[in-house]
């Protein structure tokens, strides 16, 4: 019994690398491989999908569009987070629990029911189809999660710390920005990682913000999709492009993972 | 309850151990007998978890074996040797109340529920938690919270020995003593062996009968606290117990008795054959240090400060390199400063080699 | 542990989540509910209309039916998620190199773009160049995702499973590490059996991450949109058309914005209302 649950986690592992599989070992595959039937793997071995990418700007500036607003996003929401999250940790407001309750509500919020008044909103502001537009459309559901994480973190530090600097001399600005921020670094990356890949994977609030400029490469992929035909091979090399950055983010946090996922409010 | 005994026990975390260093627990044969207290001092990292974990079957040893009355139990799994331990954190079952809690040992293993709710209701007076037991286990204090983690070792009248790990850790100092108190009570009305596990020499010697100190993975001593007090068997018993510790002096060999400095100190056991080539060391408590009167000649020190603590007065010396402390009673009318003469009790004062006491 | 002190200025802290989050949250919102009680005959000429979207809407079958759907969607992926994710973790190893390696291959899923894990799932499933249809087919399902709703719903779990089991996993993963040995090891003197351990151990410590857990898992599956959309775009006929998807084909779609409006805010409300009638019954033994 215990010998065979042992390999519970790798048959699950195996199961969520097959679709990955499947999806990179196309992306090396010719059309006309991939239409002529099923082979396991690439028969003839191309790159020719991925050089179509590299060299359409439509294409390579998906990413470069896609990682712009992330990483604005990704700031924008701890940034703002940061004296959010240690208000809620160290102090006792008017109101303070329901505004809590309403920043998870809109983490509940339905991107799909946002979607048309998110469009005429920033039209409206003139952001339309900018960078800015959909980081900021992302910090409604980023904010309020990274707020939730950097709390739980937060009540983790003794208040004798904060205590310990004033008696010291410390302004509250250089004790938050020097003492402080430092201390809770894992919450910071936990919170950021959150935030990276809760912007990096949402396309519905992406694609109805941009057209031409700012144009995640999600987006782009559907385009393609649609207007140039069949064309599995450069699809699924867009996909697996995609995969990278997730991969790397992943990699560098690996450690503060499970670590995150436990803390907020528990 | 049994007669535990260790035979050829050691212990290595390493795979494969190559020196001594490698080991957690070193070379160890010992016999814990029925129904007695003991305590199991020693510093952090001393091995002394790890000698408790043997015995509770929650670690198993490399070598040696673990018999209770005679019979071989270490591959028995830790609720096969019927023992109970407590932790240093207070473990509880949050859901259960407090009475489930403390029933749970015994329903798993089948009691009816007669002979449970007998033996919980006196558990729970033992322990003065009987108006809790209705409540959910998980919103207590600490204490209430370790009180049942005991409890739930006391329930099984038939359990060979409790343990307890270093257990009033979290525990408010005011409360400590109350619970110390209670333990020791304890043992006196069910009489089951338990070894407490410490790193506190005031909760060793007042709860065991029997004090096991261990250092870097061996047992140094063993003794009742009177023993260890005034005839430490290491020069690190003499100065992990006691405050201050034993004073510890370099010693050399000089014609028939050890000398310091050139100044012959008298030993109570002065060595009957020597190497050569040990490491000697004179050891004396500060209790049993007094300054030389007018007439007499001893061994000549720096005073360097002496501080009243209302009931003794310590003096911080020197003498040569080596710091010297000496207690002396409130009624001594005047402490010495600068340059004085210090005498040993010699019949309190013994020669180490190598830090082992010589014996002769 | 943080002990809080009063501090009305505590609110300039909060400015700036409240700024952005009001920007993003309450402007929108106001737009909505404004649509909801008007009827619009295009050029941009509205009405007011009372609820009578609403009662429309409530009234209107196919709501009802899309209700329904998500309903049976939440429930099901909840059934398999949760105590999936929970055994998955409960195998997994507690230290040792293949922890970070666990957990990175199994957090992978989660960095997807949601309409590549669409892409991908539709790429995989189909029945005749996809490797999972294909092996289907092999074994003699006539497996077609497009024209069976039966097929279509099995690919549409199965995608869901795969993308978010992880998710429930590193929750519970996280709850079962922060156990401390020595309940392990107290259970083992007591006695206790391996169903006890997990029952009176383990699932008590994982309650706040399950809690969590299954109020992500709920929400987010109500939300869900671009991967089912571009799985199977709703389809064959209206078999996998959830609520999102529902209402943008209303919206966006059909420019029927008051209707559409009524519908969020009918499904926000649900939402908002399973949430916190979980959220209070799960947290209502805790000490504050």
């Amino acid at each position: 019994m215990a010998r065979l649950t042992r390999y519970v986690p790798l048959l699950y592992i195996l199961f969520l690398m097959l679709p990955i599989y499947w999806l990179v070992s196309m992306s090396f595959k010719t059309t006309n491989e991939i239409l002529s039937g099923l082979t396991l793997w690439p028969q003839n071995f191309t790159l020719e999908n991925y050089a179509t990418i590299f060299t359409d700007s439509t294409w390579y500036m998906g990413y470069v569009n896609s990682i712009t607003y992330v990483v604005l996003n990704t700031i924008i929401s701890v940034a703002a987070a940061l004296p959010a999250a240690y208000a809620f940790s160290r102090y006792r407001f008017l109101g303070d629990k329901h505004l809590f309750f309403w920043l998870l509500t809109n983490r509940m919020a339905p991107a799909a029911v946002f979607a048309l008044p998110f469009f005429q909103l920033y039209s409206s502001v003139g952001l339309f189809d900018t960078h800015i537009a959909v980081a900021l459309a992302h910090t409604l559901f980023n904010i309020p999660l990274a707020v939730w994480i950097l709390e739980g973190f937060m009540r983790g530090v003794p208040t004798e710390l904060d205590e310990t600097a004033y008696v010291d001399g410390y302004s509250f600005p250089k004790f938050f920005v020097k003492i402080f921020v430092p201390t809770i670094t894992a919450g910071i990356g936990v919170a950021a990682f959150f935030c990276f890949m809760f912007s990096w994977v949402e396309l519905l609030l992406a694609k109805t913000l941009t057209a031409v400029d700012a144009k995640p490469i999600a987006a782009t992929m559907t385009r393609t999709a649609s207007t140039s035909g069949y064309q599995l091979g450069l699809l699924a090399a867009a996909g697996s492009l995609t995969l990278i950055p997730g991969a790397v983010v992943i990699y560098f946090v690996r450690n503060y993972i499970a670590k995150g996922f436990a803390l907020g409010r528990v | 309850m049994a007669t535990i005994e260790l035979q050829n026990l050691r212990h290595s975390y390493v795979p494969e151990p190559k020196g001594p260093e490698d080991y957690a627990l070193k070379h160890m044969n010992f016999t814990w007998k029925d129904g007695g207290a003991y305590a199991l001092l020693g510093p952090s990292g001393c091995g002394k978890s790890t000698l408790l974990n043997i015995i509770s079957s929650l670690v198993t040893p490399s070598e040696g074996k673990v018999l209770f009355d005679g019979r071989d139990v270490t591959p028995l799994t830790p609720d096969q040797r019927n023992i109970a331990q407590v932790f240093q954190f207070p473990v509880i079952y949050d859901t259960m109340t407090v009475y489930n809690n403390l029933a749970f040992p015994l329903k798993n293993r089948g009691f009816s529920r007669q002979r449970i709710e007998e033996r919980v209701r006196e558990i729970a007076g033992l322990l003065e938690i009987e108006p809790l037991l209705q409540q959910r286990a998980a919103n207590l204090s600490p204490d209430n919270k370790q009180k049942i983690s005991m409890g739930r070792g006391l329930v099984r009248d038939d359990v060979n020995v409790i343990m307890f790990d270093e257990p009033l850790t979290v525990i408010d100092p005011h409360l400590k003593w109350k619970l110390r108190s209670k333990l020791k009570e304890l043992h006196q009305s069910v009489q089951t062996t338990m070894i407490y596990v410490t790193h506190d020499q005031t909760e060793a010697l007042t709860f065991a009968d029997e004090v096991v100190v261990m250092e870097e993975g061996q047992v140094v001593q063993i003794g009742t606290p009177v023993e260890l007090f005034e005839k430490p068997a290491h020069t690190f018993v003499g100065h992990f117990i006691g405050s201050p510790g034993m004073n510890i002096l370099p010693a050399e060999m000089n014609g028939e008795g050890p000398s310091f400095h050139g100044t012959a100190v008298p030993v109570a056991n002065p060595p009957a054959r020597l190497e050569g080539n040990e490491r000697l060391e004179i050891g004396v408590r500060p209790e049993f240090v007094r300054f030389a009167r007018k007439g007499e000649s001893g061994l000549p020190v720096e005073v360097l400060k002496t501080t009243d603590t209302g009931r003794y007065r310590l003096v911080f010396a020197r003498a040569g390199d080596t710091k010297l402390h000496a207690i002396l009673p409130e009624d001594e009318s005047e402490a010495p400063t600068g340059q004085a003469e210090v005498i040993f009790d010699p019949e309190r004062t013994r020669l180490y080699a190598d830090g082992w006491l010589l014996e002769n | 542990m943080a002990h809080k002190t009063e501090n009305p200025r505590a609110w300039l802290f909060v400015a700036p989540v409240l700024l952005l989050v009001a920007f993003n949250a309450f402007i929108p919102l106001m737009a909505v509910i404004n649509y909801s009680v008007q009827e619009s005959f295009g050029n941009n000429l509205f009405f007011w209309h009372g609820i009578g979207w609403f009662e429309q809407i409530m009234n209107s079958e196919r709501f009802q039916a899309t209700l329904l759907r998500q309903g049976f969607f939440t429930f099901i992926i909840l059934a398999i998620e949760l105590p999936l994710g929970v055994a998955i973790a409960l195998t997994m190893p507690k230290k040792g190199f293949w922890v970070p390696v666990c957990l990175v291959l199994m957090a992978l899923p989660l960095l997807v773009p949601w309409n590549v894990v669409g892409a991908m799932w539709n790429i995989f499933a189909l029945p005749d160049l996809g490797l999972l249809g294909a092996t289907l087919n092999g074994f003699g399902w006539e497996y077609n995702m497009t024209s069976d709703p039966f097929d279509a719903w099995f690919t549409m779990i199965l995608m869901d499973v795969w993308h978010w089991t992880s998710l429930v996993v590193l929750l519970s993963y996280a709850g079962l590490v922060s156990i401390p040995d020595a309940f392990y090891q107290a259970a083992r003197i007591d006695g206790a059996s391996r169903l006890s351990v997990f029952r009176f151990i383990e699932l008590p410590k994982m309650k706040h991450v399950l809690t969590i857990a299954v109020l992500l898992r709920f929400m987010d599956s109500f939300k869900i949109y671009t991967e089912p959309f571009v799985l199977t775009g709703g389809g064959p006929g209206n078999s996998t058309t959830l609520l999102s998807i529902d209402l943008v084909k209303i919206g966006l779609g059909q420019f029927d914005l008051g209707p559409a409006a009524a519908m969020s805010l009918i499904y926000f409300l649900i939402v908002l209302t399973f949430s916190w009638i979980f959220y209070t019954l799960m947290t209502k033994n805790d000490p504050m």
